[in-house]
């Protein structure tokens, strides 16, 4: 039933995807509010790398981000900020402003020396203030609150008699700013009378969902000159962003929390069972999903189902270890790599990073493995376990099963159980040759690993096959652009109108050839990627939305 | 009153005003005599002892039938049996709480989640991710957090800081300490003022950090009216967070009084090997124990009234090194050893937990504070999330209450619930904590019932 289900779902949706006409005009939705979205971990190290170099190191710890309809990214369009994450920015603010006025790197990045370097220099501290706020809140600061940050720097440095100690305090006040540390929108009327975002939040809206990154000098000079305001002037600066190498850093963070590779540095093997695995291993093996990524999609335009097939990947001395081939480089550093044709590998499902993550710490699991193909990358959602399952019931005692899949095939003969296992366990099973960190294997407890399956009518000997079988499953292009979508606006397609916008942008995707550049430029050139609406309400009594520790006692001072 | 509105004048906006006097020091007498002669209050401020509350939470409960002997009704003494037998010196020091359900009216079980949702929130969540209402340590760290430099301190011994059972909502979650080394440094670092040293001088860097809050919290009023509601809350809750860091500055101003209870523990040398084993027993082990000595001293030296520890995420994804299976597959994969009745491997990684347990109230026994014991003055709220991991049963979820709360809790009961709603205990935990509050929950999990007998 489940699966009839799944394979006339994806029918419809190719027959969708074919009928596609090309030059349809982009169905109207309803605009959203202004919206405050926190920025996420990956976003902060950018901006620090992007405007004061790679050489700031970043250390602390980010509030979790609820990870909802396949990404956390979008968690930050609600993201409360708590006490322990403000006492977070504030630890890492200081330690970031203390490296960049340092004597290692003032030179560079504070654009003029003091007069005297033992006291406060108003000029020097206006100059430096009014640059870095600019880039760091994305709107040039007011004449005032660049005084206010000036005037917090002299006294520092008054107190210290050092004039790059009174800097840093200064700095770490922008670091901790409510419009840095959130994404904010601001809305004005056009001529007409209509709510749009200002320039600066376009330019804000832009930058983030192409670099993951901060708005550029160009990008805010575009703002202020009013370019932002005409489609023309947005379509350029798309343009330009689209065209730039670091675009490289927003196709990795959409494809990075997309396949749940956030989080995978913390993951955790048993290093007796394998021996190969470290965190060496663990960091290397992300680099190499986003790098194979970045090559296929960027480097070559490739059509992204070709992320399913290819054996065209990059390789390091660590995960030379695990996948047990020789490595290019003998200095461990990365190299292109080709999987040779023989090869029971090729696909990034069959890479480290998707087999160890979809596992258990000392095994592997077909069944964890083909619910993330089937949530991740197909955007289907596999129902969680009924509470009072009875697992035990599956476990002989006499040894008789040897393999995962003959242990599994019970599961799917129980009518509990069936529904699920159904339509995970066949994909999953696909890629038991490779075991819980990436390793080859061609048996089970001395039996032989049968990876024969079948993906929603299309069936399959091996990895291989299922790696072709999800290139040519339609579901996969449709869920990489509903993700993308959500992933630009925090907003999960639902409302009709967005099911209309969100078709619509697959039927360009297809026409476009698969590629993520263009999806993605599409969806920023987009009206509904810019619109916005007036705030729902205005907050008249905020009281009542927050239930925050002080503001009591606030209230009584 | 919102933060986004304005404000009458602060502390903070007098410290800022002081700035130009920062290399005076300011003389406060050192106290030769900590407590008054009674021994429940300290002599430098005349307060009584604080009271501290904490929560303790490990996942995947006990192997049914060997945690404890259950009784027909509720009746003092408890007979920890041989899984939580570590507990047995500290019978006398906890109530254990058995047979109070959890009604779900109708929504999911949510497995391993719904089960300390709902405990620590007094309702069942509608949604996996849903924190339906502030939990209850948070409520009572409003009542009683003031003049801590922390509000609370959360630790997660299992290398997993987003696995932090503590929040206001479900988009208010916050990050738990997994490292001892930057918990040492979080709580005994530069930052910390030493309530016994002779000495004392206010730290400029510290009012100057104060007053570069004082200018982010300025800002709030750039946003009023520009964001709808739910965006002018956000930001609300992120003033609020900066005006709580801002105190906790404003303390680090002060002299605070002698402490006799509270000794500067030693930085901790070479951290556990949580970053490739962070999961392994072993490591958790070494983990927690040095985390529970810190977070003991914490309390002691009033860093915070509120602590909570997860031994174990609620799915506990522990493991044993060499061992192709964690403690929650095992929970329900094992064969039940037909000799012994249950399933060996898992009742060992149950039996872990109490043994952690044990040393964590240890911790909190071994520092003498007045004429007790820190413990004395302790509520730790130590739970679970299920009663039998293996079917996820969330009837008769285990509970204890550590410590006397400073003489409001009354400890070695064994109270039997009789299928009464789990939340009773919540709420009277809440209640002993001085919380004015008669009613908790909500539906069927809604009480105004507290349990009198574990209550001074």
């Amino acid at each position: 039933m489940k699966l009839g289900f799944l394979r006339t779902t994806a029918v419809c949706l190719a027959a969708a995807l074919a009928l596609s006409a090309c030059g349809k005009s982009e169905p109207k939705v309803e605009a959203a509010g202004p919206a405050v979205r926190r920025v996420t971990e990956a976003q902060y190290r950018n901006v620090i790398a992007d405007l004061f170099g790679s050489n700031i190191v970043v250390v602390g710890r980010f509030d979790p981000l609820l990870r909802n309809n396949g990404l956390s990214s979008t968690g930050a369009w609600d993201a409360k900020i708590t006490p322990t994450g403000v006492e977070q920015f504030e630890r890492m603010a200081r330690a970031i402003a203390d490296q960049i006025v340092s004597p290692t790197n003032r030179d560079v990045l504070i654009p003029c020396a003091p007069a005297d370097a033992t006291k406060a220099d108003d000029a020097c501290a206006k100059q430096f203030f009014a640059k870095t706020g600019r880039m760091l809140l994305r709107h040039p600061l007011p004449p005032e609150q660049i005084q206010v940050t000036v005037d917090l720097a002299n006294k520092a440095a008054t107190t210290f008699n050092d004039f790059y100690r009174g800097m840093s305090v200064g700095l770490a006040s922008l670091l901790v700013s409510p419009s840095f540390l959130y994404v904010i929108d601001t809305v004005e009327n056009d001529k007409n009378g209509i709510p749009q975002l200002n320039a600066y939040a376009k330019a804000a809206r832009l930058s983030f969902l192409l670099w993951n990154s901060t708005p550029d000098d160009a990008l805010l000079t575009a703002a202020e000159k009013g370019e932002l305001n005409t489609k023309a002037g947005v379509k350029k600066q798309v343009e330009r962003l689209v065209a730039s190498p670091r675009l490289e850093s927003g196709v990795r963070a959409f494809f990075g929390d997309m396949l749940g590779l956030d989080e995978f540095e913390a993951i955790e093997k048993d290093t007796i069972i394998y021996p190969t695995f470290s965190l060496a291993v663990a960091h290397d093996a992300k680099e190499q999903a986003l790098r194979t990524i970045s090559n296929l999609l960027l480097t070559e335009r490739g059509d992204y189902r070709d992320l399913f097939t290819t054996r065209k990947t990059y390789i390091s001395g660590p995960l030379g270890r695990v996948y047990q081939v020789p490595v290019p480089r003998p200095d461990g550093g990365w190299a292109p790599y080709e999987f040779p044709a023989d090869d029971p590998r090729s696909g990034i499902v069959t890479q480290i990073a998707f087999a160890a993550q979809y596992s258990h710490p000392g095994r592997s699991s077909p069944t964890i493995r083909g619910k993330a193909i089937r949530e991740a990358l197909l955007c289907q959602k596999v129902p969680d376990p009924p509470g009072n399952v009875d697992f035990s019931q599956f476990n002989a005692s006499d040894g008789t099963n040897k393999t995962t899949r003959e242990k599994l095939a019970e599961h799917r003969a129980n009518p509990t159980c069936a529904g699920c296992h159904k339509i995970t366990d066949p994909i999953g099973l696909a890629l038991e040759k490779i075991d819980g960190v990436g390793q080859l294997r061609q048996t089970e407890n001395n039996a032989p690993i049968d990876t024969s399956g079948d993906l929603d009518g299309v069936a399959y000997q091996d990895a291989i096959g299922l790696g072709k079988a999800l290139h040519d499953n339609p579901a996969v292009p449709t869920c990489v652009v509903s993700r993308m979508y959500a992933y630009a606006t925090g907003r999960a397609p639902g409302a009709s109108g967005d099911k209309d916008l969100v078709k619509y942008f697959g039927e360009s995707f297809v026409g476009d050839g698969y590629r993520i550049p263009d999806l993605m430029k599409r969806i920023a050139l987009s009206d509904a990627f810019l619109a916005v609406s007036a705030p729902k309400s205005k907050a008249a009594t905020p009281t009542s939305a927050s239930a925050a520790p002080g503001s009591k006692e606030e209230s009584k001072s | 009153m919102s933060v986004l509105l304005p404000r009458k004048p602060s502390r903070r906006g007098i410290l800022r005003g002081t700035l130009g006097g920062l290399s005076a020091s300011v003389a406060l007498p050192f106290l030769d005599i900590f407590l008054d002669s009674t021994g429940k209050a300290e002599a430098a401020t005349g307060a009584p002892l604080p009271v501290r509350f904490g929560t303790w939470f490990w996942g995947l409960g006990h192997t049914p039938g060997y945690g404890v002997t259950e009784k027909a009704t509720t009746a003092p003494g408890i007979e920890f049996l041989d899984q939580a037998k570590a507990l047995k010196p500290w019978a006398k020091d906890i109530s254990y709480f058995s047979g109070f359900n959890m009604p779900l009216d109708g929504r999911s079980n949510y497995t391993h989640i719904t089960g300390w949702v709902g405990i620590a929130t007094g309702t069942a969540p509608a949604t996996i991710t849903e924190i339906p209402s502030t939990t209850l340590d948070l409520m009572i760290a409003d009542r009683i957090s003031a003049g801590t430099r922390f509000q609370t301190i959360d630790c997660n011994a299992c290398n997993q800081p987003g696995e932090n059972y503590t929040a206001r909502s479900t988009t208010s979650l916050s990050a738990a300490e997994i490292s001892p080394v930057a918990l040492y440094a979080r709580l005994f670092g530069p930052d910390f003022v030493d309530p016994n040293k002779a000495d004392f001088k206010p730290d400029p860097s510290v009012m100057l950090r104060n007053s570069a809050l004082s200018v982010v919290s300025e800002q709030s009023k750039q946003f009023i009216g520009t964001l709808g509601a739910a965006d002018t809350a956000r930001l609300d809750e992120y003033f609020t967070s900066v005006r709580q860091l801002e105190k906790q500055l404003a303390l680090q101003l002060e002299k605070p009084p002698a402490n006799e209870a509270c000794r500067v523990p030693g930085r901790p040398g070479a951290e556990p090997d949580i970053k490739n084993n962070g999961m392994e027993v072993e490591v958790v082990r070494a983990t927690h124990g040095i985390m529970a000595k810190m977070l003991a001293m914490a309390a002691a030296c009033n860093q915070t009234k509120i602590i909570n520890m997860v031994y174990s995420d609620h799915h506990s994804h522990l493991h044993r090194a060499g061992e192709s299976f964690n403690h929650h597959n095992l929970t329900h994969e094992e064969p039940a050893n037909s000799h012994l009745g249950y399933q060996p491997e898992t009742y060992w990684f149950g039996q872990q937990a109490m043994e952690a347990l044990a040393e964590y109230i240890s911790a909190f026994a071994s520092i003498k504070e007045g004429d007790g014991t820190l413990l004395d003055n302790s509520l730790i709220f130590a739970y679970s999330e299920s009663s039998n991991a293996r079917i996820h049963s969330l009837d008769g979820v285990p509970i204890m209450f550590v410590g006397k709360a400073g003489g409001k809790a009354k400890p070695n009961m064994h109270v039997m619930g009789k299928g009464d709603p789990i939340t009773r205990v919540g709420l009277t935990a809440m209640q002993i904590m001085g919380l004015p509050i008669d009613a908790w929950g909500t539906q069927s999990l809604h009480t105004s019932k507290s349990i009198s007998e574990v209550m001074a």
